[in-house]
């Protein structure tokens, strides 16, 4: 038996308005995991998330780690919006967390400019966050979330606002850096293609209140090269999860 | 460079100005009004050029104290505002007593004040902070809360302290709030030592130029009452345009308020 590294076992969210965003979810995220939650807006996956990172409390159920709760910097979060400090420069903006750890400028550097590297934007340190693109904006926001070598990633919809080109590009960005990197990822979507290009297991999470309809294992090779989109295999899981999210949504 | 219309912009209120000056110079002169009722601008120009090293130290005076209260007020007003920031309850308790200060009209308390409080600089700073603190602190308050929920998420996350949040994030957020309570205190400070001038009388061996503003009403010297008022209107623009200055260049790498517009 192995250890997951997260498990969460019958939670439940409901808000203080009586709002009830998830009821009854069970789940693991093994070490090295890439877990896409995959759901209409509204069905509970960033609140989810937010448990996840001990952002909010659950209302019902427990959040375990079997190895203890995760320490400052071991979870990077990127959130829907690249939210980067306006007033700091892209690499303020990266060196943040490093700094509320204590880290002075010259010695977090190396690291800082590794982050940027890993995102290609090694050129863009000086650079204020109004003067990049929303896709470069997305980068510093990811390269913030790297900068601490965090265990587990957590990504609410991080391309959601972006369009197809640059999504696919920073989706086979991040399957690279999963690849070289050896971290965990737990991804958002509402994007069943997104879903499967990336994910080794896809959620399949329903509305009212949001709870887990189906977990999908996705049987596609380990480096997946662009091309893969085109491919057979790619359409036909498309297909299948596709087939279930319409259930998801049907059986409320 | 400036384009034709930006020339035109500009040009426009001087010539207003100028349109006026002369038809106030042409009324006085062709309706033979004395001096002591209305003097026309030629007159007033005159007695700033004779009037002006006296009235130039009296102005310095009052700018002292303007100053000085402003530079209390955004002490203070930051203090009290990060205090506030703490908890509801502090900022709900400290608040109301914020607002009576604000709203108990500064030429009914001043009289108080100068009363209790010997030293006359000391006195005359305390009206002017009293009318400058208000908007630093409401400004600043609001500016405290105005700060990103996803920042926040994101300094719980790495576990930042109270200290780190208010540095790092909390007074950043707040720095352009802050910045548009100071431009409206440089007024009201400036107000707040004119009134208190006027309400003090003589205060001291070193007059201000309220009150030099003020002696010249008792004499009938009404030129010179004109010069003292263009010198404080100056000084209060002066003192706006400095502070706006100052905020556009700590503003004017990430502000969208000090942005150039987009070309
Ligand atoms: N802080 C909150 N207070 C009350 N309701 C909330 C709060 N956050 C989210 N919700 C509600 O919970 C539901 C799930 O929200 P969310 O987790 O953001 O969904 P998703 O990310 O899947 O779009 C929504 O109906 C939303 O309005
Ligand atoms: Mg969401």
């Amino acid at each position: 038996m192995h250890r997951p590294l997260v498990r969460l076992e019958n939670v439940a969210k409901t808000f203080p308005d009586g709002l009830e965003a998830l009821a009854g979810i069970d789940m693991e995220v093994g070490r090295g995991d890439f877990v896409s939650l995959l759901g209409p807006s509204g069905c509970g996956k960033s609140t989810l998330l937010r448990l996840i990172a001990g952002l909010a409390q659950p209302s019902g159920g427990q959040v375990l780690w079997p190895d203890g709760p995760p320490a400052p910097g071991r979870i990077g979060y990127v959130f829907q919006d690249p939210t980067l400090m306006p007033w700091g420069d892209v690499f303020d903006n990266v060196y943040l967390p490093l700094r509320i750890a204590g880290q002075g400028r010259g010695a977090a550097r190396p690291a800082v400019e590794a982050a940027l590297e890993l995102v290609g934007l090694a050129d863009f340190a000086h650079a204020p966050p109004h003067a990049l693109s929303g896709g470069m904006r997305m980068r510093v926001s990811l390269a913030r979330a790297l900068v601490t070598r965090p265990m587990l990633l957590l990504l609410d919809e991080p391309f959601g606002a972006l369009d197809e080109i640059t999504r696919f590009r920073l989706n086979d960005d991040l399957l690279r850096l999963w690849g070289e990197g050896g971290w965990t990822v737990v991804f958002v979507t509402h994007s069943v293609f997104e879903a499967v290009f990336l994910s080794q297991r896809v959620l399949i999470m329903g509305p009212r209140p949001g709870r887990i309809h189906a977990a999908m294992e996705i049987e596609l090779p380990k480096p997946r090269p662009p091309e893969l989109r085109m491919g057979a295999d790619y359409q036909r899981i498309c297909a299948a999860v596709s087939a279930s999210l319409a259930q998801a949504m049907g059986s409320c | 460079m400036l384009t034709r219309t930006a020339w035109l912009g500009r040009l426009a209120p001087a010539l207003l100005g100028l349109l006026v000056v002369a038809g106030w110079e042409a009324l006085v002169r062709f309706n033979d009004i004395p001096s002591y009722v209305l003097p026309g601008p030629l007159a007033v120009a005159e007695t700033l050029w004779r009037e002006g090293p006296g009235l130039l130290a009296a102005l310095l005076v009052t700018l002292r104290v303007t100053l000085a209260a402003l530079l209390v007020a955004a002490l203070t007003g930051v203090l009290l505002a990060a205090l506030m920031a703490q908890s509801a309850w502090i900022e709900r308790s400290l608040m109301p007593y914020a607002v009576f200060l604000q709203v108990t009209p500064i030429v009914a308390i001043a009289p108080l004040i100068i009363i209790y409080v010997e030293q006359p600089f000391l006195a005359l700073l305390a009206c002017a902070w009293i009318v400058a603190f208000f908007p630093l602190v409401a400004n600043t308050a609001a500016g405290l809360r105005s700060a990103d929920r996803g920042l926040q998420d994101l300094f719980r996350l790495y576990g930042a302290g109270r200290l780190q949040r208010l540095r790092l994030l909390l007074w950043p957020s707040a720095l352009p709030h802050f910045l548009a309570g100071l431009r409206i205190s440089g007024g009201l400070a400036l107000i707040g030592a004119v009134v208190a001038e006027f309400v003090a009388g003589t205060g001291g061996s070193e007059t201000g130029i309220a009150f030099r503003i003020l002696e010249a009403g008792y004499r009938l010297q009404v030129p010179k009452m004109f010069a003292g008022l263009v010198l404080l209107a100056i000084t209060g623009i002066g003192i706006y345009g400095a502070l706006a200055w100052f905020s556009r260049l700590l503003l004017r790498r990430w502000h969208e308020s000090a942005l150039p517009p987009r070309s």
